[in-house]
């Protein structure tokens, strides 16, 4: 049975969970407020409200930049470094998830240990390696080096969903005679897809916000919207609210695939947490 | 005569053809900040993209300091990736000497720049960058509360004049601030001010012998009147305020006077933007009677990097974008008061820009730097509000940290330069300049 929560701790649970998600949530609302402002407005105007409503910096944006190609940009290697990704973490959470070896614990561990490293250390070498194959401003070598940006925490988030299904599961499924493709497509993806659907989801959203190495390596041909923002800060006049317009026209596409997807991220998220 | 005509005709397209052969299909990276000469540049493009069909034309557009990042990493591995880059006179004479950037060769009418502005953008004598604009600092003010404080401004004032017009001028109580100073931490930010200011108190920033100077009693009587003058008469959060948001207080009516970049006069004068428009007035930054103005010199412009495979196609750009016939292109399209200000003589002589009513003011101010004899004493480096040395980025960021910090009231005046002071001294005795 339920446990029952009385009246006032639900309200109190309740005021906590908004007042985090509004302190989450503010930088983004105000960016978006701000890019509504008149330029002295946000510089001047600290508070949320203005004296003088405008789309104009929308406008500005548009004219001056190709928003789509940066748009298009982001899509292909938020997306392709993802499914990359998909395609190796998938196999290699299954077989540490399902047949352990005694190096499974130390491998996962050492995947994890190169999200420790900053990515700046390894910033000199990446470069040169891309300088001296004409890989500065490529698409494909880009996107490899945001799946690998992404692939141990798509593996550890896949393998700690997969950990969850019940191994009898899996064998009740042998004993019916499934061999590993059907126990992988039949049996472990229908139960595994809120997990996969999540990590997929969240990477998208880490590759698509990833700043440091698209600005080091893109230019013009592969810029995502990361290099579409940084070229609206200005070291003259006033920038700051064109700058949000810029940062609003960036996030929102994957503000509103977040927004349709919460569900699913949410699934996923808590997927296991409670048994 | 007809067949002379003809011949010439037919020699002069043969060669309108091979010209644009030899740069068929060439396309040039232009490496850019985002300010608003550069941006208005990129929509002129045409005219020269019309007379040079070979050649075609990709921007990035990034803020300053990624810019110099990324330009840094390109030119030091001679990568190619950019054939054409915006930099400034702080990088273009260590550049230029290092080898890194390719002389300039096509540059419209050299004799015509700005003796200053090339003089801080070349080597040996050798122009290694073309200014595509130029600036120095100067004093904006409101002639209305000037009038009002009883004052009158001088042409060339001095630092006591200006710290009482300040103090009379403040009003707290209806939000206006006598003055209005860069407080913001970064070598392009508080150190342009404060690193050009220290200058007409006769301070330096390294003696002959790259020793460290904030230990001397200039440094202190320079930081000490700032901090006061800003205790007395400036904005509240002044620690946070670089060039964007004085321009901001300026143009709502906050500041009684604000020392700042010549590039701000056009905004300050702008009806549409500036609530103050029509009560402003100019003079030169101020001095301290020791023969040194706390004026600035910075110009933003133009280089190739050695690592270009588009050489000649790119000097040809650099060439249009900083010739005079783009000057008058831009006079064409948006009027003489959006010329980029600050690179040529010519521009200054010209009737209808002299109307401009601060170019007298700009003028006056870059001729009055000297970025090889920056301050009173002398001194082993070039440029004025800056130190061309690149340990100098470092230094002058962690320096611009300790003097906000000091204006935020967390740090005393002696603290903040005994800070410095020992900071400066390692970085400069690690990097070998002190045995």
């Amino acid at each position: 049975m339920a446990r029952q929560t009385s009246p006032q701790r639900k309200l109190i649970v309740t005021l906590i969970a908004w007042t985090i998600g509004i302190l989450m949530f503010w930088p983004i609302l105000w960016t978006i407020l701000t890019s509504f402002k008149t330029e002295q407005d946000a510089v001047l105007m600290p508070q949320l409200f203005s004296t003088g409503w405008t789309f104009e910096n929308f406008g500005i944006v548009q004219e001056r930049s190709d928003y789509l190609r940066f748009a298009m940009n982001s899509i292909i290697l938020a997306f392709g470094s993802t499914l990359l990704g998909l395609v190796f973490a998938i196999p290699a959470a299954w077989s540490m998830a399902f047949s352990p070896s005694k190096r499974t614990k130390d491998t996962l561990l050492w995947m994890l240990s190169t999200k420790m490293m900053p990515p700046v250390g390894a910033l000199l070498p990446i470069y040169l390696i891309f300088k001296d194959y004409h890989w500065i401003d490529q698409h494909i070598p880009v996107l490899v080096i945001m799946f690998m940006l992404n692939l141990p925490l798509v593996i550890w988030m896949l393998f700690t969903y997969f950990k969850e299904i019940p191994v009898d599961i899996l064998e009740a499924s042998r004993m019916d005679g499934a061999g590993v493709w059907q126990e992988l497509t039949r049996v472990l993806a229908p139960m595994a897809l809120p997990g996969i659907a999540s990590t997929f989801l969240l990477n998208v959203i880490l590759a698509w916000n990833e700043a440091f190495w698209t600005l080091k390596l893109t230019d013009v041909h592969a810029a995502p919207l990361t290099v579409f923002i940084a070229s609206y800060s200005s070291p003259e006049g006033l920038f700051w609210a064109k700058l949000s317009a810029a940062s609003t026209m960036a996030i929102a596409p994957i503000l509103i695939l977040g927004w349709f997807s919460q569900k699913q991220l949410v699934r996923g998220l808590t997927f296991g947490a409670v048994k | 005569m007809k067949s002379l005509l003809l011949k010439t005709g037919l020699g002069a397209g043969v060669a309108m053809m091979l010209a644009s052969a030899a740069f068929a299909d060439t396309t040039l990276t232009i490496a850019t900040v985002n300010n608003g000469d550069m941006i208005r540049m990129q929509k002129l493009t045409d005219d020269f993209t019309a007379a040079n069909p070979g050649i075609k034309l990709n921007w990035v557009t990034l803020e300053e300091n990624v810019l110099r990042e990324k330009v840094t990493a390109d030119i030091s591995t001679k990568g190619g990736q950019y054939d054409v880059l915006t930099i400034g006179t702080y990088e273009t004479p260590i550049w230029g000497k290092k080898g890194w950037l390719v002389p300039l060769t096509g540059v419209d009418k050299v004799d015509d720049l700005l003796p200053a502005i090339r003089g801080g953008l070349s080597v040996e004598g050798k122009l290694y960058a073309s200014p595509f604009y130029g600036e120095s600092s100067f004093t904006m003010y409101r002639k209305d509360l000037m009038e009002k404080a009883g004052l009158k401004m001088p042409d060339a004032p001095t630092w006591d004049f200006i710290a009482e017009a300040a103090r009379k001028m403040t009003d707290r109580a209806n939000g206006v601030n006598g003055i209005c100073l860069r407080g913001k931490a970064g070598w392009g930010e508080n150190m342009a001010f404060l690193g050009a200011t220290s200058n007409s108190f006769g301070a330096r920033w390294f003696d002959e012998s790259w020793k460290p100077q904030f230990d001397q009693p200039e440094w202190k009587k320079t930081l000490q009147f700032y901090i006061d003058l800003m205790k007395d008469a400036g904005p509240a959060g002044a620690s946070g305020n670089g060039f964007s948001e004085n321009l901001a207080l300026f143009q709502t009516g906050k500041c009684g006077m604000w020392i700042d970049a010549t590039a701000a006069a056009s905004f300050v004068v702008d009806p549409k933007a500036s609530q103050v428009a029509a009560n402003v007035g100019f003079t030169l930054a101020p001095d301290a009677g020791l023969g040194k103005r706390g004026n600035w010199l910075w110009s933003w412009a133009l280089a190739i990097p050695a690592g270009t495979k588009q050489a000649d196609a790119a000097q040809k750009f650099v060439g249009w974008a900083t010739s005079q016939h783009y000057l008058e292109l831009v006079a064409s399209k948006e009027g003489w008061a959006n010329v980029p200000p600050g690179t040529r003589t010519s521009l200054y002589a010209n009737p209808e820009y002299q109307k401009v009513p601060f170019a007298k003011m700009t003028l006056d101010s870059i001729n009055s730097a000297d970025p090889t004899k920056p301050t009173v004493k002398p001194v082993p480096y070039v440029g004025v509000q800056f130190v061309a040395i690149p340990e100098f980025q470092g230094i002058g960021t962690k320096v611009g940290e300790i003097f906000s910090s000091v204006l935020a009231g967390q740090t005393s005046v002696d603290d903040g330069l005994k800070q410095a002071q020992a900071f400066t001294m390692t970085q400069m005795t690690k990097a070998g300049y002190i045995k």
